[in-house]
């Protein structure tokens, strides 16, 4: 039980600071490192609970993918970050005011009420880690009492790749570009013409 | 011994930290994605955890769909970041409203 402790207050700490460097630090790259670090941490923080399967699939996502791809635009982007962040020190006071009291009213929030299993009702409970595993278990529960969320999510996904596409696609005018079907429709009578030429002239 | 109330309030942290980045860094559209993502993380924690601690599996589900339309949303974000980078040279949010669809 002990390690347990120790594990969850390592892992929260680590989240939570590299989650507030990724708000304050200077250059954007360590801004988009310092989020890996977070949510790697988050992740640790579910295999504690229990929830391996979406461990696993916020790192290979968010670490993976969304990460990414932040980087990517990052390094992209040539841009002139220090001027970005001009105000950071000047709205630094009123947004500390903010969260200080956002984090209060949460923390009072949660003192006030308690959580106990017979508080909420349940919908599908789930069995012991022992009976079946976790990956199994949202196998179960996705692909028969949640499939049309899951097929919408799918559909999310696709809008939003086709939408990503036209919104970066650019068309190039002079650019030179094989044509497959006109090649595969070229004749020898549109591709070579015959002349007669006569003895000692050219054409 | 930790409880529901120990994720509670890492979830809690660091969507106010969240919150605070998006205050902040008013004019850097990269770091107000990220913040989105961190605040996304946070309502992940809470729903895991409630999920795990109520012994309910239909938290793990919808934290799965929030992770999918996180995913998409990063993905829009950043291709119309791109096309207004191509267009005005500057990722200045204040500069937006030249968007005219």
């Amino acid at each position: 039980m002990y390690l347990y402790s120790i594990t969850f207050y390592l892992f929260s700490l680590i989240a939570v600071l590299s989650a507030l460097m990724v708000v304050s630090a200077r250059n954007p790259v360590h801004s988009v490192l310092f989020l890996i670090l977070s949510f790697v941490n988050a992740s640790g923080l579910f295999v504690l609970l229990g929830a391996e399967f979406l461990a696993m699939i916020l790192v290979v996502v968010y670490v993976g993918a969304v990460a990414v791809l932040f980087l990517f635009v990052v390094m992209m982007l040539d841009i002139n970050f220090v001027k970005l962040r001009e105000g950071f020190l000047q709205y630094l006071p009123f947004g500390a005011l903010l969260g200080i009291v956002l984090i209060v009213e949460l923390g009072i929030l949660f003192l006030t009420k308690s959580f106990s299993e017979n508080s909420l009702s349940k919908f599908i409970p789930s069995p012991e880690i022992n009976e079946i595993e976790n990956t199994q278990l949202i196998g179960r529960v996705l692909y028969t009492e949640y499939f049309y969320l899951f097929q919408i999510s799918g559909l999310i996904l696709l809008v939003a790749m086709v939408g990503s596409i036209t919104l970066t696609l650019r068309d190039r005018g002079n650019v030179k570009r094989q044509n497959i079907s006109s090649q595969n429709f070229m004749e020898a009578k549109s591709a070579i013409e015959k002349k007669k030429i006569k003895l000692g002239e050219g054409i | 011994m930790i409880y529901l109330e120990h994720y509670l309030f890492l979830a809690a942290i660091i969507f106010t930290i969240g919150v605070l980045g998006i205050f902040l860094n008013k004019k850097n559209v990269i770091i107000i994605l990220m913040s989105i993502e961190l605040i996304l993380l946070s309502v992940n924690i809470n729903l895991i955890s409630f999920s795990v601690f109520l012994n309910d599996i239909s938290g793990q589900i919808f934290a799965l769909l929030t992770l999918t339309v996180a995913a998409a949303e990063a993905a829009i974000g950043l291709a119309i970041l791109v096309v207004f980078y191509r267009n005005l040279g500057s990722i200045e949010v204040s500069k937006i409203n030249k968007l005219k669809g």
